[in-house]
């Protein structure tokens, strides 16, 4: 509106032209009389006519804005337009921008434009735009973890804050006994077990069963059961939203947002709003169930196929360290085994090999190798007869892989370790002797899984006290890396470190050539690693107290 | 994570004499004598956490300044370890050290790469002994396993050790991950700085100094991350930007065997030197990149130093001949021109060099 610049200076009048326009326009002299009014005016203000006071017949917003220009006019006498801009207010249910031009004698028109469409846009922009962004927090809160517990926490917490008073989760339970999680405002989440009767609360069910809501209209605050209602929660409960959260195959659960009396009901924009949160609540709900499923069905499957912690066998002490290839796998197509003999003198097998391939495929293979030599253990003391109803096994399985891999048997004598050592197809073991010096085991043979008829020999070692004897796969020595980038870690370098283990127990020498090897690749990529150490531990070691009791030296 | 020494007053008993008796039978490798120690104060009264945290945790500590000192070979720290480990397994099993958890659930893990992982097991073991349900992951625990099993757990806080500065990039990303899945991170061991000043750098949620540290942040309740952040791990470290710390991460190979190529120019006798004198001298040099790089990616000179001096004395203890590290600055400086930071690094380790004349060549001793 450009008025201002066609009213005239000096007195001011309503012209005939402008008693007819089609906005409000009021002329009021310094002291707050009407002095006149045009129709667009008197439809608005309706008991308003000239000679009134302003302040008796109008809002306050306009009086007040009328005193506020009236004496600054006074003040400073100058014909322009007052230096604050309008004033704006509503009238009955629309609302007004009031526009002010002063004329010389102190009089002043008043210019009113409806506003009421543009002011109604305007705040329907901003929850938009507030709904928008809460969505959009939400939804980064509710990726952030796959733990169930986590995410109807910041559920609860989420709709505490941002919905509600109070919000409750009811998740999908057994029986009757049903996970509840709740949060008053941006109080603590709490969380228990009920024993409920789902339809002990009006619309639960339904929401539980994934049938649509029932409007909260419908639902009478005063029905609320008394274990629904947090004891946090301050105040009578005024309203009820229950909304079911969508388990997109799983069973969801319900959200149940709850308003105190002093707080407005909700409204239905509300409960529609709700019902977007709840899509993305239940959506990150069923990917955490989803995800908590499936990993414990691998951490069962898993169980199986990882490798054993190793400990003393009858005097003989067995440790193993394993590293699979993938970052995130925790199995590969390396594996071992110790398999404790029956008594004192008897021999304990130890088996450590190597399956073609990677990952979770070679990883079942090792599975069924691990339990095929299991089957074996009868024939343990025919090492090559084992190994040729292990081959004759893998034929005959539909796997195409073959496998390398080396038998150790260990028995306890007087004061030292006797070992029956084979290898099929696999590097030879390492013996390290007391005085640090490192032999490799005389044994060679076969891979398995291949040929018809395979051929091995085995090796007898004895063990002094202090002595070990290091099975490994190839995943240690061909591991690439070091300072130089792309060097091989080499079985001179394995045998120099372990020249360094002489008198070490089991544990710390695979501790010693895992580390030696993961450093060597640093962060590069490597194939799976496997290593077992057979050691001849002293003769004080206090073997009873490993086993949970305070042993005490044998007299 | 560095365990506190100090003595908890009002208590009678002093932990000093069976601390001694544990270091004379790691020292001898006796696992009956260091068990007998152990049981022998438990048995007098010492209680579980006392013997972990002021027998156990300053013995093993021995051990460490011990072999710096080269008073103890490699196999005498492994055995020391092995030794103590399965004393704190019997520990466990002792009448004495069982507790019925009646906290919260927490998840204790070394970092990729970590495998000083006594540190870590002696917390556990103290927080267990408190009442909380410790899962200990051990040493060495890759990321994705270690976020895996924040998903599956829900624990109320992941307490991250690491002891070798050059793991806190890793370390790093395993903090972002923990908060990004909502779990609070403790960081703790010697990695992070004596004052826990990379804990607070790298954005974790909070840095304790030792166990009973811990102990009292856990009792007190860690606040967890906020969910919404959105965090991105360069927004701790703008610096990151420049780049320098990603080419020189990603050249490693090349810069270690220039820096060897110069090294061989400037002094002469390393020509004559045997291949296993040659490999030294690589691990060395390889050394000295990974903590230069390292001391980039936190933009601290301070990491970079320490290395420096702490080297320095590690060499001296092996009576390594007295020569300047400084050859081993000029030949990876001339590789690193287009690198400011980098510079700087190198020019204040050489500053530090020139501050103790005893500091040697790279090559003949091993320092790690």
């Amino acid at each position: 509106m450009d008025t201002t610049k066609t009213s005239p200076a000096g007195s001011l009048g309503l012209r005939t032209s402008w008693a007819s326009a089609p906005y409000p326009v009021v002329l009021a002299d310094r002291a707050g009389t009407v002095v006149e009014l045009n129709t667009a005016a008197s439809a608005v203000f309706s008991a308003l006519s000239a000679g009134d006071r302003l302040r008796d017949r109008v809002p306050s917003w306009l009086a007040d804005a009328h005193r506020r220009v009236s004496t600054e006019r006074s003040g400073q006498r100058s014909d322009r337009e007052p230096a604050h801009g309008p004033s704006g207010g509503r009238v009955g249910d629309r609302s007004y921008e009031a526009h002010a031009t002063c004329g010389s004698d102190g009089d002043v028109v008043w210019w009113l434009v409806d506003d009421t469409d543009r002011r109604l846009a305007e705040e329907a922009l901003h929850g938009e735009r507030q709904r928008t962004s809460f969505l959009a927090e939400a939804s980064n809160a509710l990726l952030s973890s796959l733990n169930v517990n986590r995410c109807m926490e910041v559920t609860a917490q989420l709709a505490a804050t941002h919905l509600a008073d109070a919000a409750v989760i009811i998740a999908p339970g057994k029986g009757r006994r049903h996970p509840m999680t709740s949060c008053v405002g941006s109080g603590e989440v709490v969380r228990s077990i009920v024993d409920i009767d789902t339809t002990s609360m009006p619309g639960l069910s339904e929401a539980l069963q994934g049938f649509p809501p029932v409007p909260s209209r419908w639902i009478d605050p005063a029905s609320a059961p008394e274990w629904v209602v947090p004891e946090e929660m301050d105040g009578a409960v005024g309203s009820v939203v229950i909304t079911p959260l969508p388990g997109h195959g799983t069973p969801g659960g319900a959200l149940v947002l709850l308003r105190t009396s002093g707080h407005t009901a909700f409204s239905e924009d509300a409960e529609v709003f709700a019902r977007l949160f709840a899509a993305r609540a239940g959506a990150a709900l069923a990917a955490a169930r989803m995800y908590s499923e499936q990993s414990s069905v691998t951490t069962t499957l898993m169980r199986e196929l990882l490798p054993p912690s190793l400990h003393q066998v009858n005097g003989v002490e067995f440790a193993g360290g394993y590293r699979a290839s993938g970052q995130s796998d925790r199995v590969g197509g390396d594996f071992y085994d110790v398999h404790p003999g029956a008594g004192e003198d008897q021999e304990s097998l130890a088996v450590l090999g190597d399956v073609c391939g990677k990952g979770l495929e070679a990883a079942v293979l090792t599975g069924k190798i691990r339990n095929t030599l299991h089957a074996l253990l009868p024939l343990a003391d025919d090492h090559a007869r084992m190994l040729r109803l292990l081959n004759t096994a893998l034929l005959n399985s539909h796997h195409t892989r073959f496998a390398t891999l080396v038998l150790a048997s260990a028995a306890r004598c007087e004061d030292f370790t006797r070992l029956r050592v084979t290898s099929a197809g696999h590097p030879a073991p390492l013996i390290v002797r007391r005085d640090g010096s490192v032999e490799e085991a005389a044994t060679a043979g076969s891979l398995v899984g291949v040929l018809r008829t395979i051929k091995s020999t085995t090796t007898t070692i004895d063990l002094a006290v202090g002595e070990s004897c290091l099975l490994f796969t190839d995943g240690i020595t061909e591991a690439r890396g070091g300072p130089l980038g792309d060097e091989m870690f080499g079985e001179s370098r394995l045998r120099e470190a372990l020249g360094e283990c002489a008198g070490m127990p089991a544990e710390a020498v695979v501790e010693r050539v895992q580390m030696l090897a993961a450093d060597w690749v640093g962060r590069g990529v490597h194939d799976d690693m496997a290593v077992v150490a057979i050691t001849t531990p002293r003769p004080d070691v206090f073997s009873a107290m490993t086993r949970g009791a305070a042993g005490r030296r044998p007299a | 994570m560095i365990v506190s020494t100090t003595e908890r007053p009002g208590r009678g008993i002093d932990p000093g004499v069976y601390r001694e008796q544990l270091w004379t039978a790691l020292r001898d490798g006796d696992e009956y004598a260091a068990a007998a120690a152990v049981f022998e104060g438990l048995e007098n009264g010492l209680g579980a956490e006392r013997i972990l945290l002021e027998v156990i945790a300053p013995a093993q500590g021995r051990v460490g300044e011990e072999w710096a000192a080269n008073r103890m070979t490699v196999a005498d720290e492994h055995v020391a370890t092995a030794i103590n480990e399965r004393v704190i397994a019997a520990l466990a099993h002792h009448p004495a050290g069982r507790v019925r958890p009646d906290r919260g659930r927490v998840t204790v893990a070394c970092v990729e790469g970590e495998w000083h992982s006594l540190p870590a097991r002696l917390l556990s073991e103290v927080l267990r002994l408190r009442g909380w349900r410790v899962d200990f992951l051990g040493a060495h625990v890759p990321t994705p396993h270690l976020i895996a099993h924040l998903h599956r757990t829900g624990p109320e806080a992941v307490l991250l050790s690491a002891s070798i500065p050059t793991h806190l990039p890793t370390a790093h990303a395993a903090i972002t991950a923990a908060l990004a899945a909502g779990v609070p991170v403790l960081a703790g061991g010697a990695a992070f700085g004596p004052d826990g000043r990379y804990a607070r750098s790298l954005g974790a949620t909070e840095w304790a100094a030792d166990a009973r540290a811990v102990a009292r942040l856990l009792h007190d309740g860690l606040p967890r991350p906020d969910p919404t952040a959105m965090h991105l791990p360069i927004e701790d470290l703008p610096h990151l930007a420049d780049q320098e710390y990603t080419m020189i991460a990603r050249t490693r190979a090349e810069l270690v065997r220039g820096t060897l190529a110069g090294l061989e120019i400037r002094f002469p006798p390393m020509r004559e030197y045997t291949a296993r004198q040659r490999r030294h001298t690589a691990e060395d040099v390889a050394h000295i990149v990974d903590y230069l790089t390292t001391a980039l990616y936190v933009d601290d000179v301070r990491l970079f130093t320490t290395f420096i001096s702490w080297t320095g004395d590690i060499l001296t203890a092996r009576e390594v001949p007295a020569h300047t590290l400084g050859l081993t600055f000029d030949a990876l400086g001339a590789q690193l021109k287009d690198f400011p930071r980098a510079r700087a690094l190198l020019d204040q380790g050489r500053a530090t060099v020139t501050d103790s004349p005893h500091i040697p060549i790279p090559g003949n001793g091993k320092p790690a």
